[in-house]
């Protein structure tokens, strides 16, 4: 009889993930860079629950009974704010990092929903300007394509001070998507690596930003709004000096905003999560007394109506969805695990947006693979995947009796573990109590 | 962040113009900071320390004078700034006084033979009038408008922070190891009364000298122990110096003639100099220090 | 000669009256007077335009011109003509940080000294200095032309893709992937060319020219001590 074994054992500190990294950074030599948000499981929306209406709150009928959901960005300073039907828009991504018929189809669907989307790290491109009613023209470090006329022909300006996926960070496109129209708009050698700056050129600091945002004020006639975004670093800070700066728009990324390409080390451990951020940008505002004023536009992570509504509630004014909009045109589809499987992934995993070889035709530059994505079928999946959102999160400001979900409040919410509880400041379920709560 | 305007007259003649000038100077920085503003002014050396005293409580400085006199011996005068007061103590008196002055809750903005500081929370036009700036004369000044990044928008976070007799000292900027290097101060002894990265700038500057570096060495030394982005100005009772970090964003330029140097963020805060259009306007070197004496 | 008096006029009249005047064809020249260092002065004009500013202007004088023609009778404040696409911006005086920043296209010219990152992450503007420019020049430039008649400070072009850097004085040193290159008679023929238009007396022979070694170009783990 032999003498009994244990099971094999893995590390956990070692696990096979980690070891397969050490592995790959031994053979090569270079950091992990990959496209995505964090995917470590962190705090989020889904450890909030609404509380809803009893006998003590009223609900409203869910069909006869009005719930608005239009918001007004940039109503602080900008001659022409942007009006939208519903409380989310579209974040920025870059032309380059998406193919034309990509961000052709985001601006379709956002479109007839009602809402806007964002230029990206690139410049504009027609497609996306003539397929977006409302278009937000992203100001980034780079300055890649930025032009006096593009600038009078965007609905708003977004000056990019950072991103959730990489707060400090600058950009990165690999040589693979440089190709000559992508070059040519950036005014750079085709095939090249092209690395953004993580800082601006010509400013520093918010002293310096208030000047910056005069002259773009001047520029276009104090008509379009200025947003600022910053990545889910300081948020308490960031909002503030942002609107003292004279900001119109806040939008704030948390840790799990994606981006085109950066180090994995970066994505996964730079930022705050999304929920963390938004009670201590609210409360920026609030010291302001520019809550409401100042819009708030909160991102990363949302995936549902449930998101958008715990987001409002919790004080944004809208939020924006870059991931899950890429999601809906038909990103990592499982139609396609077959050539998936052949870039060493599985669908739902492929994360390698950079290498410009994307099967479902979204994160690419090249020719053939784009043409699988059919921009106006897309569009049509993006436009109801926002309704579907703006239902959701209408349906839950009902069930808290509200007429607009703007009214929703953090008093709406509970929250299932600790962790949320502290974040969001709402109380732990069954309590009145939150770590951290005054007087306790 | 913020803005810095300095002055330094080398001429006599316009001594009793420098609150003036300097004040419009300040006003003209605004936008760079609306939080808080501040001025250290030198003037004439006294017999005696100059201790700048403040309190939001105007009921603090009742009967003042008086209980300095009992405490100390001696009698003490004391001068009403708005929420300030300018006492004159004797050196030899200069224990009992900071104890006393503790005891009673006042706020120690500085101590100086030459130096005065006055800095309030609001707009730089606003509280330059509250304190009179503008009838001040003096050898010297340095003043500071603040919008605040992560430290608490009070009296005791705007500048200029002075950390030693006749010395303070104004930043814009952010540093990023100061909360390190406030530790490594108060392992040393010197413990700091903010949360602020610039007073850790101060008082590593003042512990440099207290140390036995020259103002000069102690500036050299900022640029290899602070870490972060800076323009800094400091005064002494005799002079002023300026330096900018390796990287030098913030901005910084200066202006000198026969009868002054000035220092600013913005070459606004010049516009109204006596002979600017011909002065020499240069901006500073990164990692470079620069320094005036009488 | 319309004049405007700055003192006496708020900046959005200034500009308004500037940027409707470059959009309608006016030959009329225009004369901003007591600058006293203002930002954002005779931004965003779209068209061509002579424009004269008497005095020192403050950040982002010129900033994104389009086919004007902007004298500063003085110093220029950070970012001068930042973003330019086209036309002629003029300083007479020094230039602070940030000279031409990520410009397009145009020609600014400098008669005094420009600050750090003077050409920074420049796209096609053509840049000449009559005098030195700081540390950190050049710093990402990917297209166009930078002329200094006097020297270059520390880390000159780092981080270089396709601009050109021409400097007659010294070069305290160079930036990652910077190099100096040899001067061709096509490079001789853009210098004079710039050199004249810019109403500076050098001849192209003093020159030297620099640009990017272009080992950066595509991640190299080899040259990982540069990143």
């Amino acid at each position: 009889m032999s003498t009994p074994t244990t099971e094999p054992r893995q590390s956990w500190t070692f696990s096979k993930e980690t070891n397969s990294e050490i592995r790959r950074a031994a053979a090569t030599g270079i950091y992990d860079i990959r496209g995505g948000g964090a995917k470590r499981r962190v705090p989020h929306f889904d450890d909030l629950l609404f509380l809803g209406a009893s006998i003590s709150r009223y609900p409203l009928e869910g069909y006869r009974e009005k719930c608005d959901t239009s918001v007004t960005l940039g109503t602080r300073f900008a001659k022409k704010p942007i009006e939208l039907k519903i409380p989310i828009t579209i974040a920025g991504m870059s032309f380059g990092s998406l193919s034309g018929r990509a961000k052709e189809a985001l601006g379709r669907g956002a479109t007839m929903a009602g809402t806007s989307t964002t230029t990206g790290d690139g410049g504009m491109t027609e497609e996306e300007r003539g397929h977006s009613e409302k278009l937000v023209y992203q100001y980034l470090p780079s300055r890649y394509g930025m032009n006096p006329d593009d600038l009078r022909r965007a609905d708003a300006i977004e000056v990019v001070v950072g991103q959730g996926a990489k707060p400090g960070g600058g950009g990165m496109l690999l040589g693979q998507k440089i190709t000559e129209r992508v070059a040519g708009m950036r005014d750079l050698p085709q095939g090249i690596d092209q690395r953004s700056a993580c800082r601006h050129p010509d400013w520093t600091g918010p002293d310096d930003l208030e000047i910056k945002i005069l002259e773009l004020r001047e520029i276009t006639n104090w008509e379009k709004p200025i947003y600022i975004k910053v990545g889910g670093a300081r948020p308490y800070y960031d909002t503030a000096l942002a609107a003292k700066a004279g900001a119109d728009v806040i939008v704030l990324d948390g840790m799990q905003g994606g981006t085109a390409a950066t180090q994995d080390v970066f994505i996964e451990h730079v930022g705050q999560p999304t929920l963390a951020c938004i009670r201590p940008a609210v409360q920026a505002l609030q010291d302001l007394g520019l809550h409401r004023e100042v819009q708030l536009v909160v991102s990363g992570g949302i995936r549902t109506g449930a998101d958008v509504a715990k987001a409002l509630a919790l004080g944004a004014d809208a939020v924006s969805i870059g991931t899950a909009a890429l999601v809906a045109l038909g990103d990592n589809d499982p139609k396609w695990e077959e050539e998936y499987q052949k870039l060493g992934t599985t669908a739902g995993a492929y994360d390698d947006w950079h290498e410009g070889r994307d099967p479902a035709g979204i994160t690419t530059q090249d020719p053939e693979l784009m043409k699988r994505l059919d921009p106006e079928a897309a569009g049509r999946r993006l436009r109801n995947y926002l309704n579907v959102l703006t239902l959701e999160c209408q349906t839950l400001a009902r069930a808290c009796g509200k007429s607009h979900v703007h009214n929703l409040e953090p008093e709406d919410l509970c929250a299932l573990t600790m962790e949320a509880a502290a974040m969001a400041q709402v109380p732990l379920a069954g309590t009145n109590w939150w770590p951290g709560k005054p007087g306790f | 962040m913020c803005g810095i305007v300095g002055l330094f007259l080398k001429k006599d003649e316009l001594r009793p113009r420098l609150g003036d000038m300097l004040t419009d100077m300040l006003i003209t920085m605004t936008d760079r900071g609306p939080d808080s503003a501040g001025i250290a002014i030198y003037g004439d050396a006294a017999e005696g320390l100059k201790f700048t005293v403040q309190s939001d409580d105007p009921a603090a400085f009742d009967g003042l004078a008086e209980a300095l006199e009992d405490a100390l011996g001696v009698s003490v005068p004391v001068t009403l700034k708005d929420t300030h007061a300018v006492l004159l103590v004797p050196a030899d008196k200069q224990a009992g006084a900071v104890e006393l002055l503790e005891t009673r809750g006042l706020r120690i903005m500085g101590i100086g033979e030459a130096m005065e500081i006055f800095k309030e929370v609001g707009l730089p036009k606003d509280v330059a009038e509250r304190f009179g700036l503008r009838q001040m004369g003096g050898s010297h000044g340095i003043g500071h408008t603040r919008m605040a990044t992560e430290s608490a928008v009070t009296t005791l976070g705007a500048h200029p922070f002075s950390t030693a007799e006749d010395q303070c000292l104004v930043h814009n900027g952010s540093l990023s190891n100061h909360n390190d290097m406030r530790r490594k101060l108060a392992k040393k002894g010197v413990f700091t009364k903010t949360e602020n990265d610039t007073e850790v700038g101060a008082a590593y500057i003042s512990s440099r000298i207290a140390e036995g570096a020259s103002l000069g060495e102690a500036l050299e030394g900022t640029l290899e122990d602070l870490d972060g982005f800076f323009t800094f100005v400091t005064g002494t009772k005799n002079g002023f110096g300026v330096v900018r970090d390796p990287i030098a964003c913030k901005p910084a330029v200066m202006a000198e003639t026969e009868d002054y140097v000035a220092f600013a963020s913005e070459y606004r805060a010049f516009a109204d100099l006596p002979g600017i259009e011909t002065a020499r306007v240069w901006e500073p070197e990164p990692a470079t220090v620069y320094f005036w004496e009488r | 000669m319309p004049t405007i008096d700055m003192s006496k006029t708020e900046l959005r009249e200034v500009n308004a009256t500037l940027q409707s005047a470059a959009g309608t064809q006016a030959t009329e020249a225009y004369v901003l007077e007591n600058p006293r260092g203002s930002h954002a002065v005779a931004v965003g004009l779209n068209g061509p335009l002579d424009v004269t500013v008497k005095g020192s202007t403050g950040y982002y004088c010129a900033g994104m011109n389009k086919d004007a023609t902007i004298h500063v009778e003085g110093s220029a404040g950070p970012g001068v003509a930042e973003n330019m696409m086209s036309g002629t911006v003029v300083i007479d005086g020094d230039a602070s940080q940030y000279a031409g920043a990520t410009g397009h296209g145009g020609l600014l010219v400098i008669k005094g000294n420009a600050s750090s990152r003077c050409g920074i992450s420049m796209k096609g503007i053509d840049i000449v200095v009559h005098g030195s420019i700081g540390h950190m020049s050049a710093f990402m430039a990917q297209k166009g032309n930078l002329v200094v008649l006097g020297d270059a400070g520390d880390a000159l072009g780092d981080s270089l893709y396709e601009a050109r850097l021409f400097v007659r004085g010294s070069v305290k040193s160079l930036g990652a992937d910077c190099v100096e290159k040899e001067m061709r008679p096509e490079h001789l023929e853009i210098l004079a060319d710039l050199l004249a238009r810019a109403g500076a007396d050098a001849k192209p022979e003093e020159f030297k020219r620099y640009g990017s070694a272009r080992t950066l170009y595509n991640f190299n783990i080899d040259n990982a001590d540069a990143y």
